[in-house]
């Protein structure tokens, strides 16, 4: 057993345990940092097979950005995890079972499917590096893939982040209606007329005559 | 005896069973969902690289970087939707989520 199978079980096992702990820790905080976890082991694997820009990236990307994010909402949010975890053990023996034949299913599908591809087949691209004696990057070869074939996808993912992101503000953007802030350009564009209203009130009052009582003494 | 392709595969799979029974576990908590279909993602990811490396093709590595992208931008939308949702409601209880049920 060489030191790169130790270190697959390693990572998998760590990997396995935090992923278990992220579906079934009881404080949402917890299973966010288990997750944070996982990444971590996951980029591990993934360095083993040699995709070291995504590793790299998986790391920055998720573990910097989308579980920070993830905890900020964790926290920000009062949760009643009692409530929610009401009955939680309760559909556990049925959800297992399921997860167990998940697994085996697909580990027998895929154990005994992919004979031919037992041996890692090297990049065209790593034998041509090595052969002309220079070092082999994984991030030139994906960023030459991407910026070549993949640059229109890669424009639409552009476009998908920056949807995302007005998406995402202008979902949680509200104004307050209790506020008294007022604006100040429209402070300085008052005028004299409308604010103030002048009425003319005469100063004396005209005698009014009285019907009423004039046609009930008439009627008198 | 070495890794095969197998290996991560079935790694890959047992994450994915995990993440179905957190989803199973965890039918009230909204954001332990979201977080499980996180783990969902990462097992995809892990047997594109997989066989991005077994079978000595680039494309799958940026195929993994596209969902990247788009799981990023699923769970800031997502997150956004929960937060407006606890506004709204007071809790994150998917059970009681019935607004448009008619």
């Amino acid at each position: 057993m060489d030191i790169r199978t130790g270190l697959f079980y390693l990572f998998s096992l760590v990997l396995l345990f935090a992923a278990f702990r992220v579906i079934t820790a009881r404080n949402p905080v917890y299973a966010a940092l288990f997750l944070v976890l996982t990444f971590f082991q996951a980029a591990g694997v993934w360095m083993l097979l040699k995709a070291e820009f995504l590793a790299i990236s998986l790391v920055l990307v998720y573990v910097g950005a989308v579980m920070v994010l993830f905890l900020f909402v964790v926290m920000m949010l009062d949760i009643d995890v009692a409530a929610l975890r009401a009955g939680f053990w309760k559909h556990f023996p049925i959800a297992a079972s399921i997860g167990a034949l998940i697994a085996l299913e697909m580990a027998a599908v895929l154990m005994g499917g992919f004979r031919p591809a037992e041996e890692p087949r090297a990049l065209a691209a790593a034998t041509a590096a090595a052969q002309a004696g220079v070092q082999f990057s994984n991030t030139k070869e994906l960023g030459k893939l991407l910026y070549s074939d993949y640059v229109y996808p890669l424009e639409i993912a552009a476009v998908i982040l920056v949807v995302a992101i007005v998406a995402a503000i202008a979902l949680t953007l509200r104004h307050r209606k209790d506020s008294k802030t007022i604006d100040p350009s429209l402070q300085v564009r008052v005028k004299a007329r409308d604010r103030l209203q002048i009425i003319k009130v005469p100063p004396t009052r005209p005698a009014q005559p009285e019907p009423a009582a004039a046609a009930v003494e008439t009627k008198a | 005896m070495t890794l095969t392709l197998g290996h991560f595969l079935t790694l890959g799979a047992i994450l994915f069973a995990l993440s179905v029974v957190g989803i199973f576990l965890n039918r009230r908590n909204l954001i332990v969902l979201l977080m499980a279909i996180e783990l969902m993602l990462l097992a995809v990811n892990m047997n594109f690289v997989a066989f991005s490396y077994y079978l000595g093709d680039m494309h799958g590595q940026v195929f993994v970087f596209f969902i990247l992208t788009v799981a990023a931008a699923e769970s800031a939308i997502g997150l956004a939707i929960l937060v407006l949702l606890f506004r709204n409601k007071d809790n994150i209880n998917v059970q009681e989520l019935n607004a448009l049920k008619g």
